[in-house]
């Protein structure tokens, strides 16, 4: 039987690209989103050309109903729930000094709550499976900082730490959690930035390019594979030797 | 009263895998059958299932003995 795969925003960018790296493995895919219900259907659409199943499930990753009905009908529709991707994610750039409570409370409300109640509502099924294997997006700069991030940072570093606390918790009834932390990928997130600061990053990259959502498919199929057996808790940075 | 024991208890012996004499009312799950935390609210989700029900969290907080168990499922029914 195929497995199922709930990938979070995988209407555009990196989510994605995870949606379609692991259809290609076989994997059946619910695609959520937030607003973009064309986007979400078109990746049904290129998903269901690869021979294998998939919906679209619009759900605020924030809201803890709307996670638990998502969740519900993943169940419902595919029998199991074995692979659960964090990725969808915000942010809301100022500086400290000028970062409004709203701004702080909007990035850790969807990008670190909604990491935990997605985790919180899948691991009933996966418990009983005796089998999950979830995989959370962080990002580098949650282990190096950075300026004018402050709640996108403090979400992601607190992800890194509910990626730990979930892996030890929930071992011992096979289910393994891992992260990994993008660097610099070409997404609409990073595409908001000026190239005067473009540039200034590609400075920074050893390996001189910047990443695609592919670079995070591709690891994230890794962790969700039986070759990543033996891995929980670790948080893998896919930067292109930026931060070392 | 004694078929939900029974059906409880069922649960508790497949999933605890301890011998069926251990259950009694009285038993608490961590102490007297080598429950951990998690066993325990895998307990209380296999006993949801069972009985078609939700235990809240809160509630579920409260379920120490066998007994905690039967008592609460019978008095939701
Ligand atoms: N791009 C980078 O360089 C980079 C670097 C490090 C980490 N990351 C992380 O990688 C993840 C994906 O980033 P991306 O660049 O691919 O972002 P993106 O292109 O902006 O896409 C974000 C996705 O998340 C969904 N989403 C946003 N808020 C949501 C909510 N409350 N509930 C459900 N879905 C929601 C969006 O759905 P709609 O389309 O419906 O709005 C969209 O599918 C994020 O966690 C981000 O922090 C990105």
């Amino acid at each position: 039987m195929n497995k199922t795969a709930l990938v979070t925003g995988a209407s555009r960018g990196i989510g994605k690209a995870i949606a379609l790296e692991l259809a290609r493995n076989g994997v059946n895919i619910v695609v959520n989103y937030a607003g973009s219900k064309d986007k979400a259907q078109a990746v049904v659409e290129e998903i269901e050309t690869l021979g294998v199943r998939a919906i679209k499930f619009q759900a605020n990753i924030g809201s803890e109903d709307d996670v638990k009905a998502m969740v519900k009908e993943t169940v419902k529709t595919f029998g199991s729930l074995d692979i659960l991707i964090n990725n969808a994610g915000i942010n809301r750039d100022n500086l400290l000094m000028r970062m409004k409570e709203s701004e702080f409370d909007d990035v850790i409300q969807t990008n670190l709550k909604g990491t935990f109640l997605c985790i919180k509502a899948v691991t009933r099924q996966m418990m009983k499976q005796r089998d999950g294997r979830i995989v959370n997006v962080a990002s580098v700069v949650g282990i190096s900082g950075n300026p004018g991030q402050a709640n996108y940072v403090a979400a992601k570093a607190g992800i890194i730490g509910l990626t730990k606390t979930a892996a030890k918790e929930l071992a011992s009834r096979n289910i393994r959690v891992n992260a990994v932390a993008p660097g610099f990928i070409t997404t609409d997130m990073t595409d908001a930035l000026s190239e005067e600061q473009k540039a200034g990053m590609l400075q920074m990259i050893p390996l001189a390019r910047l990443g695609t959502p592919e670079d995070i498919a591709k690891t994230t199929r890794f962790l969700v594979s039986d070759d990543a057996a033996y891995i929980t808790g670790q948080t893998i940075v896919i930067d292109g030797g930026m931060a070392m | 009263m004694a078929d939900v024991f029974d059906r409880v208890k069922d649960i508790i012996v497949d999933k605890l895998e301890v011998d069926e004499s251990k259950v009694t009312m009285e038993a608490s799950f961590k102490e007297d059958l080598e429950a951990d935390s998690l066993d325990v609210v895998e307990l209380v989700m296999e006993l949801e299932d069972e009985f078609d029900m939700e235990i809240a969290d809160e509630e579920a907080e409260k379920i120490n003995t066998v007994g905690d168990a039967v008592n609460y499922i019978n008095s939701q029914q």
